[in-house]
């Protein structure tokens, strides 16, 4: 048997070259009423490796940090998290050999704790009085003790965040709308994905609507989301550049996965519950468009949070 | 009965900033309307219309989550802590 040279071997991938292109679907059973004209598409952003939106900042971070010479061998990755960034960093630090040490509010799911856990991460729990912002000012606090021993991506101040969206999600969107896209939704956890994209695809079409979708109450249930006026502003943030944001209340955002898990077959979390309420909004008063909507992540990650509690119970009683 | 209630950072402009205030009762809900009688509009906040703590919300007494106790009823002790918990924000 003639062997191929090593060089044309097929080689495998690395596991950061399996992050992006995410599939689209079409929204319709959900919304059957929707005018004739008006197509609703779901960007599932649960199909990259870590399971959430959050692989391609993440990702962008670390390779910006390598490229700049400031992620070197003994340092270690350093951030505060919700979540979904937290697995991503955990993953990818996994995967390239470097020591991930995350700080996250101590209420954060259980699934997300072990995943992190299992990635091989050490984890520092902030108060869960505190939220994410004190996450944010504890992870300051390790970081200023010994800065050389840290490389800390900052996710909530790093331009190479929204420029994941800038040269990934924008242009995937663009190329699997074939330049039809007029609306395009996404939630606020930093910021990033609505403003990368977001700028990609009206530099493509300035008439493109950007639309922002936030909880609408500073106390929410909206895990992994940010009501901005009560927050630490994200510094990638720029409110100005958006046409319009959405708040949406928790129990809408709920109801909505119950109906997209139903309606769909697609059992996502709770920003893509509140992410959908606004991309229905938008596209219910239009009369022609293409909207599309992120939806960063599935809803197995929640099963153990009271977004599942409270449907147990309705149903419970339902059943009764 | 007097316990300590540990409050978030979004609910804390109902209490002048405190993270932390006392309240009185014998009971979750008694505390839960102590502390709507020295500051109004938190029950609201952490509470259905009809009473029942809100579905995202959780409470917790002395860190076991009340669902798994007896809810509202559930019983307080002079000393105790009640700690009101929302889901986590941003990224």
């Amino acid at each position: 048997m003639v062997q191929a040279p090593a060089s044309e071997k097929p080689r495998g991938l690395a596991l950061p070259d399996l992050i992006g292109n995410t599939p689209m679907v079409e929204i319709h059973r959900l919304a059957p009423d929707l005018p004739k004209d008006v197509v609703l598409y779901a960007k599932l952003e649960g199909f990259n490796p870590g399971g959430s939106v959050k692989d391609r900042p993440a990702w962008n971070m670390l390779k910006r940090g390598l490229e700049e010479g400031r992620l070197i061998e003994g340092k270690t990755i350093l951030d505060s998290t919700s979540g979904n960034t937290g697995i991503a960093l955990a993953m990818l630090g996994a995967s390239l050999g470097y020591p991930v040490h995350l700080v996250m509010p101590e209420n954060v799911s259980r699934e997300r704790k072990r995943v992190i856990a299992a990635y091989g991460a050490e984890v520092t729990f902030s108060s869960p009085l505190e939220g994410s912002d004190g996450a944010i000012m504890l992870c300051r606090e390790i970081y200023n003790q010994d800065p050389e021993a840290y490389f800390k991506p900052d996710q909530y101040f790093n331009e190479a965040n929204p420029e994941a969206h800038y040269v990934g999600t924008g242009p995937e969107i663009w190329k699997q709308t074939e330049g039809g896209v007029t609306h395009f939704v996404a939630t606020i956890g930093t910021g990033g994905t609505v403003m990368g994209a977001g700028q990609y695809l009206k530099e493509q079409n300035p008439d493109v609507q950007i639309i922002a979708v936030e909880p609408d109450d500073a106390f929410h249930g909206i895990e992994g989301l940010k009501h901005m006026a009560s927050s630490i502003v994200p510094g990638i943030y720029h409110e100005e550049r958006l046409d319009r944001k959405i708040g949406v209340g928790t129990e809408e955002a709920y109801d909505m996965v119950y109906r997209l898990a139903e309606a769909e077959g697609l059992l996502a979390g709770q920003s893509c519950g509140a992410a959908l309420v606004g991309a229905l909004q938008v596209a219910y008063k239009l009369q022609g468009g293409c909207v599309v909507v992120i939806l960063p992540d599935w809803g197995d990650r929640y099963l153990s949070t009271n977004l599942w509690l409270g449907w147990d119970s309705e149903r419970s009683r339902a059943e009764m | 009965m007097v316990v300590q209630v540990r409050i978030p950072t979004p609910l804390r402009k109902f209490t002048a900033g405190k993270d932390s205030v006392s309240a009185e009762g014998d009971s979750v809900g008694a505390v839960i309307d102590s502390l709507e009688a020295k500051h109004p509009g938190l029950k609201a906040r952490i509470c259905e219309e009809d009473g029942s703590v809100r579905r995202f919300v959780n409470v917790y007494l002395n860190g076991d989550d009340i669902r798994f106790l007896d809810n509202l009823t559930s019983p307080v002790k002079n000393g105790d802590e009640l700690s009101i918990i929302p889901a986590i924000a941003g990224g």
